[in-house]
C-alpha cells in the first residue's frame, strides 16, 4: 500500500512499445494512402531552427572587429569547405552548402530526441529519400563525365556476366548507406527504451515506488547513443556521399575543365 | 495464446539472439581496422587527420553487415512478422 499517491508520470514506464511515427491525418490522393506524420512536422521544426540558427550567425557581418558569433559561423564554414576540400578534391568545392546542409539535417534531426520526442532520423523514409539523392547525384555525375553511352556501358564492366552484380551494386549503395543510419539510430533509441523499461521494472521489484534506479546510468550511456552516435552517424552519411559522388568522376588531374 | 502462435513466438525470440550473432564480425574487424589506425599514427603522426577520418569511414562500411543484423532481430521482436 502506498501511503503517499505517487503521480503517474514519476512512476516510468508501464510497458514497453515500439511503433512507427504517429500518424496525423492520412491523405488519399490519386489511389495512395499519404500519410502525414509526426516526423513531418518534426522536419518543419528543424528546418525553422536551421534557418534561424544561419539567420543570427550570419547578420551584420564585419570585415574587422569580427564579433563571436560571426567567428562561430566561419568556424563552421571553414570547417566544412576544408573536409569537402580534402575529400572531393578542389573542383567539387561547389558541393559545401549541399553537404553542410544535410550535416545540419542530420545532426539536429537526430538530437531533436534529447527533448523527449522521436527522432526524425529514426524514420526510415527519411533517409531513404536522402540517400536517393545521393543516388540521383552520383547518377548524375557518372552521366555528366561519361555520357549516357559510358554510364550504361559501366554496368557491362568488365564481361557483360557481372550485369546483375553490377546493378546489384548501384541500388545497394543508396539502400545500406539509409539502413545504417536508421539502424544506428533507432537501434540506439530502442536499447535506451529497454534500459529504462529493465531499470524501473527493477525498481519496482525492489519496492521502490518512484523507479529511482533510472537516475544515473541511462544518462551515461545516452551519452554514446544520443550525442556520439548521431555525430558519428551523420559524418559518416555525408563523408560516403562525398566519396560516391567523387568517386563517380574522373580522378582531380584529368578532368575537363567545366568552370 | 494458442499453441502454434506461442511456438511461433518462441522462434521469432531465438532467431532475434541468432541474428544478433552477425555482431561478431563487424566487431573483429573493427577492432583490427581501429588497431591498423593506431599504428598508422604512431608512425606517421603528421597523417592522423586522414587516417582518422578513413579508419572511421572505412568502421561504418564494416559495420553495416552488424546492422542488418540488428535491423532483422528488431523486426523479429518488434513487428512478429510470422504470427
Amino acid at each position: 500500500m502506498a501511503i503517499l499517491a505517487i503521480p503517474k508520470v514519476l512512476q516510468g514506464p508501464e510497458e514497453l512499445s515500439v511503433d512507427g511515427p504517429k500518424v496525423i491525418k492520412t491523405f488519399d490522393i490519386f489511389g495512395f494512402q499519404i500519410n502525414f506524420t509526426e516526423t513531418v512536422v518534426l522536419e518543419w521544426i528543424v528546418i525553422g531552427v536551421i534557418l534561424l540558427a544561419a539567420f543570427l550567425l550570419t547578420r551584420n557581418l564585419k570585415v574587422r572587429n569580427v564579433s563571436k558569433r560571426q567567428a562561430i559561423a566561419e568556424m563552421a564554414v571553414e570547417a566544412i569547405t576544408n573536409l569537402v576540400r580534402d575529400t572531393m578534391g578542389k573542383r567539387w568545392l561547389w558541393f559545401t552548402p549541399y553537404i553542410a546542409s544535410v550535416f545540419c539535417f542530420s545532426i539536429f534531426g537526430s538530437l531533436i530526441s534529447l527533448f523527449g520526442v522521436r527522432a526524425v532520423t529514426s524514420d526510415f523514409s527519411v533517409l531513404l529519400s536522402w540517400a536517393a539523392v545521393t543516388f540521383i547525384l552520383i547518377t548524375a555525375t557518372k552521366i555528366r563525365y561519361g555520357g549516357i553511352g559510358g554510364y550504361l556501358k559501366g554496368f557491362v564492366d568488365p564481361i557483360p556476366v557481372m550485369l546483375p552484380i553490377n546493378i546489384l551494386s548501384e541500388v545497394s549503395t543508396p539502400a545500406a548507406m539509409a539502413l545504417r543510419h536508421f539502424g544506428n539510430i533507432a537501434g540506439g533509441s530502442i536499447i535506451m527504451g529497454l534500459i529504462y523499461y529493465g531499470l524501473a521494472n527493477l525498481s519496482h521489484m525492489i519496492h521502490l515506488q518512484v523507479p529511482v534506479l533510472t537516475v544515473g546510468l541511462p544518462a551515461v550511456l545516452s551519452l554514446y547513443f544520443d550525442l556520439f552516435s548521431d555525430f558519428m552517424q551523420a559524418f559518416i552519411f555525408i563523408m560516403l556521399t562525398m566519396v560516391f559522388i567523387s568517386n563517380a568522376g574522373p580522378a582531380d588531374d584529368e578532368a575537363p575543365q567545366t568552370n | 495464446m494458442e499453441m502454434s502462435e506461442a511456438i511461433v513466438l518462441a522462434g521469432s525470440a531465438v532467431g532475434a539472439g541468432l541474428a544478433m550473432i552477425a555482431g561478431i564480425g563487424p566487431g573483429i574487424g573493427e577492432g583490427y581496422a581501429v588497431g591498423k589506425a593506431c599504428e598508422a599514427i604512431a608512425r606517421q603522426p603528421e597523417a592522423s587527420g586522414a587516417v582518422t577520418r578513413t579508419m572511421f569511414v572505412g568502421c561504418a562500411v564494416a559495420e553495416s553487415t552488424g546492422i542488418y543484423g540488428l535491423i532483422i532481430a528488431l523486426l523479429l521482436i518488434f513487428l512478429k512478422p510470422f504470427t
